[in-house]
């Protein structure tokens, strides 16, 4: 069936079965590869991405449900040519290692700091429970620190 | 003579082999713990056996952590109840559960997936205890019987229980031991008849 996404602000038509992964429709069909894939279960949050705001594995999320909704991934993010906040963090940070799971991380701390404008350690370590091989989470919780202080203006 | 000596040890070696090998434990059967049966002769056994099996329970949790799959264990990746019963605000039960069963992924799905209110936990409980619990306006929400009957035969997410779809293994996940149509006929009965809970 063909299906019309918004994807970051755009419309893109993908053909694709109803019930398949989001994700697939994104990488394949939209040509979008910043969202990887990871375990396939919505277990590590390698795909992770924004529909309405909200963060969702879209390994898990079949593309049907996602007609006439808001799909954020990382490559919506920067917008008018500027970085988001968690871009600028992360980059300053030196977060990535290998760097294959980041954007999942990246996407799960925007919708954390949409909720939660100042997290504590508590709060990361509760909301943000994606998977990374390289161990970078140290540097990660340092990041989202500073993200949250960009993004409220206090950098 | 090597060949003497190297027969006479490999002999004596299966010796011990089918002697250790095949007399452990003699005649004695392994013990088997039987579970014990089923009650299902009147509305409130049916109902019952339905609102105790895992499919219900896991998420009526005792304690903040819901309980996943076929052996019940916590549900991975620290999942909470959080304040309205969908989890965190950063990291709900929808960035993993969606409306319908997802068989790429293995993860169930249903309409509103949460976990009951922490006084609404079954866990641990007897048949009669859930049974006072839910019929006790001050336990139960405030629900009237008729909405009580309406939850447990009309919601959907009650009645993913007969479609609980595969694991990410591909295993089908067990339903209640009681087909759907019965149960609801089951409840219906009950409540018809005047809630009645048995002395056990």
């Amino acid at each position: 069936m063909k299906i019309t996404l918004n994807i970051n602000g755009e419309q893109k038509v993908v053909e694709a079965d109803g019930k398949s992964p989001l994700l697939w429709a994104i990488r394949d069909g939209a040509g979008l590869m910043g969202t990887k894939f990871g375990c396939g279960k919505a277990a590590c949050g390698a795909c992770t991405i924004l529909v309405d705001g909200k963060a969702v594995r879209s390994c898990s999320f079949p593309v049907q449900h996602a007609e006439g909704k808001e799909i954020t991934t990382i490559e919506g993010l920067s917008k008018d040519g500027k970085i988001h906040p968690v871009q600028q963090a992360w980059m300053d940070e030196v977060v990535p290692q290998c760097g294959y799971c980041q954007p999942g991380f990246m996407m799960a701390t925007v919708a954390m700091l949409e909720k939660i404008p100042n997290p504590t350690d508590e709060d990361i370590d509760n909301n943000i429970i994606n998977v990374c091989r390289c161990g970078t989470y140290y540097r990660m919780r340092k990041a989202i620190h500073k993200a949250a202080k960009l993004k409220n203006g206090n950098s | 003579m090597k060949n003497e000596k190297l027969c006479y040890l490999v002999t004596l070696l299966l010796s011990a082999v089918f002697v250790f090998g095949f007399s452990n434990g003699g005649d004695t059967p392994p013990k088997i713990e039987k579970e014990p049966a089923l009650l299902l002769d009147t509305p409130f056994d049916k109902m019952m056996a339905v609102l105790m099996h895992k499919r219900c329970v896991n998420c009526h949790p005792s304690g903040d952590t819901p309980r996943q799959g076929e052996d019940s264990h916590l549900h991975n990746f620290g999942v909470v109840r959080g304040e309205d019963g969908h989890g965190l605000a950063g990291y709900s039960c929808n960035t993993c559960h969606g409306e319908e069963n997802n068989d790429y992924s293995g993860v169930p799905g249903a309409p509103h997936w949460a976990v009951a209110p922490a006084g609404m936990a079954w866990e641990g409980k007897s048949r009669i205890e859930i049974a006072q619990q839910m019929m006790d306006p001050a336990r139960n929400g405030g629900r009237s019987h008729h909405e009580i009957e309406e939850h447990l035969t009309e919601h959907e997410l009650v009645l993913w229980a007969w479609e609980p779809g595969i694991d990410a293994e591909g295993n089908e996940r067990e339903k209640p031991p009681v087909p759907k149509d019965e149960y609801i006929q089951a409840v219906r009965e009950w409540i018809k008849s005047g809630t009645n809970i048995p002395n056990e």
